[in-house]
């Protein structure tokens, strides 16, 4: 997918006007927050859980060469085949060959954001394999030609009319007097729909909640269904999985998953929880005849160690955008890449580069809600305000923002000249707002002033207040 | 060098800052070998009678419909009556397992048991767990000839036989008794953790049953 992020700006005014968008948005962010707040509150060890969920990641993450090895090693024992991908392209190409050597025209896929992330769907095209997405979400977009705008629900930013829309206009072999009018007839038809899909389909690629070393088994966590029926009708199952989802043992994972699904939408446990280890036996009467994974790298080695090592704990949960202010006020799409809110501000940098992210990092009013609601406590806005620090440094940012921060640091760098200014400043804003005490417009502060007034300030500094104050503390008086 | 190697070096460099590798090594093999058990969260650590209630309250909670019957010679009654309330053709899909093939099927006049995977035409299906964990109202099905994964999810309709004795706690009880029969480090090729009837909330979130999965989920307790 074409990294549009340094777009943002326009894209977040062109969101903000964008009425269907809104409507949509306006349900998201009222369903995700209750139900997450019910889940948790329902359990009284979610924060210890949380604490547990975080050792294990960063145990894992110490270790992960070692737990690389021995998952690769469990995978190979039990019938599976292992393919290590440094990069995008290495993973595209390691899933073509597996599809061209197995003769696949059709895949079908479970949701899966890693295979956004190596923008699998198009390559497959260009190359004559049909991928079809399966996951209700990811269907209504792959008809629409977009990506998804949630890591957990592709399709949060449509209304119903526009699918039903979507469904009429692509399902033509089905009577066009039939009634869409409901959410529950749209689910039927993607259902009829894509039923026979997973029959025919040669090739079933799902993506991975987690790796487990001690057995050599993937994980999905999912509620449809589509991802089962994905990874066991075709004769050949391919895991695509980046590194960082290995976990030590069965019990980190279930440890792990009890904090994922009340994150994420709010469940105890999703409905499917599947764990996949290497192909058919001897015995069994389904499942595939091939088992593939493909470990793919594309950046994630280069943040082990630098202070974004802990973006490596992240479970793809999506809490954080689902408490976000700006994604609320702009949905997914604006971000411009594959992972959007307070997590791909801080992943997108890392996997494409701080110079190609633009503006992701300032996408934030720094208000510390998706830490506070983060199952794994990764600071975000800590990581956000790195990259605004490189992003500083290497001069990435506009001249105007560099001036004014310039201007700014050469006062606050010298004590003395900066209250003489503050102090002189102050009451000339605080008179010019007269008896009003706020501004309507301002000259150099028109960003502020288009869309709400500016308060006045007091008639004295904080410094000269806290003077005042002190004095008074010590029995003198007022000056 | 190849494209492994390259990863797990990258990933040697950024890790051995700190500590040795003979250390580093260690603590992986003991906790691979050890598989401490995390924070077991108080809700489902009941026993006997009150284990099995909370099982069924949370499988309810998320929208599975549960019966108990006292014995396993019931669950074929159980099963056509399911079938009558529901207005199915009487027909279901099983697999091998020896707790199924030991019911009384045969006393349920005109009912179809069909044996091996499920195909497209397969309306119910039936399982046999190999356990349950109360704390969620989760039910575990391994694969094999027993119990093939296609009658978890091609039919409409999903009934799962569960022995009361066979509801556990927790996940982590379950995962003991998985090492227990399969072999530590091993697992059969796919262990289902179902928690409810399949659903969706991709439309507006409105979160609706049926998505691709069964739109039914149907579970006997057994008490014996």
């Amino acid at each position: 997918m074409e990294i549009q992020s340094p777009q943002f700006k326009q894209k977040a005014r062109k969101a903000i006007a964008d009425e269907q968008l809104q409507r949509a948005m306006g349900k998201a962010k009222i369903g995700f927050v209750g139900k997450r707040k019910k889940a948790v509150d329902a359990l009284p060890e979610f924060d210890d859980l949380r604490s547990s969920a975080r050792a294990i990641k960063d145990h894992t993450l110490e270790h992960l060469d070692l737990y690389l090895e021995a998952y690769e090693r469990k995978v190979i024992a039990s019938g599976g085949r292992v393919h290590w991908a440094e990069t995008a392209e290495d993973a595209r190409q390691a899933v073509l060959d597996i599809c061209r050597a197995a003769g696949a025209r059709t895949v079908t896929k479970g949701k899966s954001m890693i295979t956004e992330e190596i923008a699998l769907n198009d390559f497959l095209e260009k190359e004559g394999v049909r991928p079809v997405e399966t996951d209700l979400g990811e269907y209504i977009i792959q008809l629409r030609g977009e990506h998804p705008s949630h890591i957990i629900g592709p399709a949060l930013h449509l209304n119903k009319e526009q699918v039903e829309e979507d469904f009429r206009r692509v399902h033509t072999e089905l009577p066009s007097g039939r009634d869409l009018s409901q959410p529950e007839s749209l689910l039927g038809e993607a259902r009829q729909i894509l039923r026979p899909q997973y029959f025919q389909a040669d090739v079933g690629i799902t993506g991975a909640n987690f790796l487990v070393a001690e057995t050599g088994t993937s994980i999905i966590v999912t509620n449809e269904g589509n991802g089962d029926l994905t990874q066991t009708l075709p004769r050949v199952h391919i895991v695509v999985a980046s590194i960082e989802k290995v976990v030590p043992t069965l019990e980190d994972a279930s440890q792990i998953l009890r904090v994922l699904a009340r994150s994420a939408t709010g469940q105890d446990m999703s409905v499917y929880t599947t764990l996949s280890t290497g192909p058919r036996r001897p015995d069994d009467p389904d499942g595939p005849d091939e088992y593939h994974v493909i470990l793919l790298d594309n950046g994630r080695s280069s943040m082990l160690g630098t202070e974004f090592h802990e973006m490596l704990r992240c479970i793809r949960c999506g809490a954080c955008m689902n408490h976000c202010p700006v994604y609320h006020a702009v949905g997914g799409h604006a971000y411009g890449w594959v992972y959007p809110g307070p997590m791909g501000s801080v992943l997108t940098p890392s996997l494409v580069g701080v110079d190609k992210a633009g503006h992701l990092p300032n996408a934030s009013t720094f208000c510390g809600r998706c830490e506070s609601v983060c199952p794994m406590q990764i600071p975000l806005p800590r990581m956000m305000r790195n990259w605004r620090e490189r992003e500083f440094e290497r001069g990435l940012n506009p001249a105007a923002q560099r001036f004014g921060l310039g201007f700014w640091a050469f006062f606050a760098r010298r004590p003395g000249l900066y209250r003489l200014a503050t102090s002189m400043a102050i009451p000339t804003l605080s008179g010019l707002a007269g008896r009003r005490r706020w501004f309507r417009s301002l000259p150099f502060a028109g960003g502020w002033t288009r869309h709400r007034d500016l308060p006045a300030p007091e008639s004295r500094t904080f410094m000269q207040q806290w003077r005042d104050r002190e004095t008074l503390k010590q029995g003198g008086t007022s000056a | 060098m190849s494209t492994r190697e390259a990863i797990l070096g990258k990933l040697r460099a950024a890790a051995s800052v700190s500590t040795d590798d003979a250390a580093r090594r260690e603590a992986v093999e003991k906790r691979l070998a050890k598989t401490p058990r995390g924070l077991i969260p108080a809700r489902g650590q009941v026993d006997g009678e009150e284990r099995v209630a909370l099982f069924c309250r949370m499988a309810e909670a998320v929208t599975a419909t549960v019966e108990r019957v006292k014995k396993s010679d019931d669950v074929p009654k159980a099963v056509t009556h399911y079938l009558r309330s529901k207005n199915l053709a009487p027909s279901v899909r099983m697999g091998d397992d020896r707790r199924l093939k030991r019911m009384d099927w045969a006393s349920q006049k005109s009912l179809e048991v069909k044996l091996g995977r499920a195909d497209p035409a397969d309306e119910v299906g039936v399982s046999h767990a190999f356990a349950a964990v109360a704390e969620t109202g989760t039910v575990a099905l391994p694969s094999g000839k027993d119990n093939p994964t296609t009658v978890n999810f091609v039919p409409d309709h999903h009934i799962i036989v569960i022995d009361a004795k066979d509801i556990a706690g927790d996940l982590e009880t379950v995962i003991s008794r998985l090492r227990r029969k399969y072999g530590r480090g091993d697992m059969p090729r796919l262990l289902n953790l179902i928690t409810g009837p399949s659903r969706s909330g991709d439309i507006e979130q409105t979160m609706l049953l049926g998505a691709h999965g069964p739109r039914a989920l149907h579970l006997i307790v057994v008490d014996e």
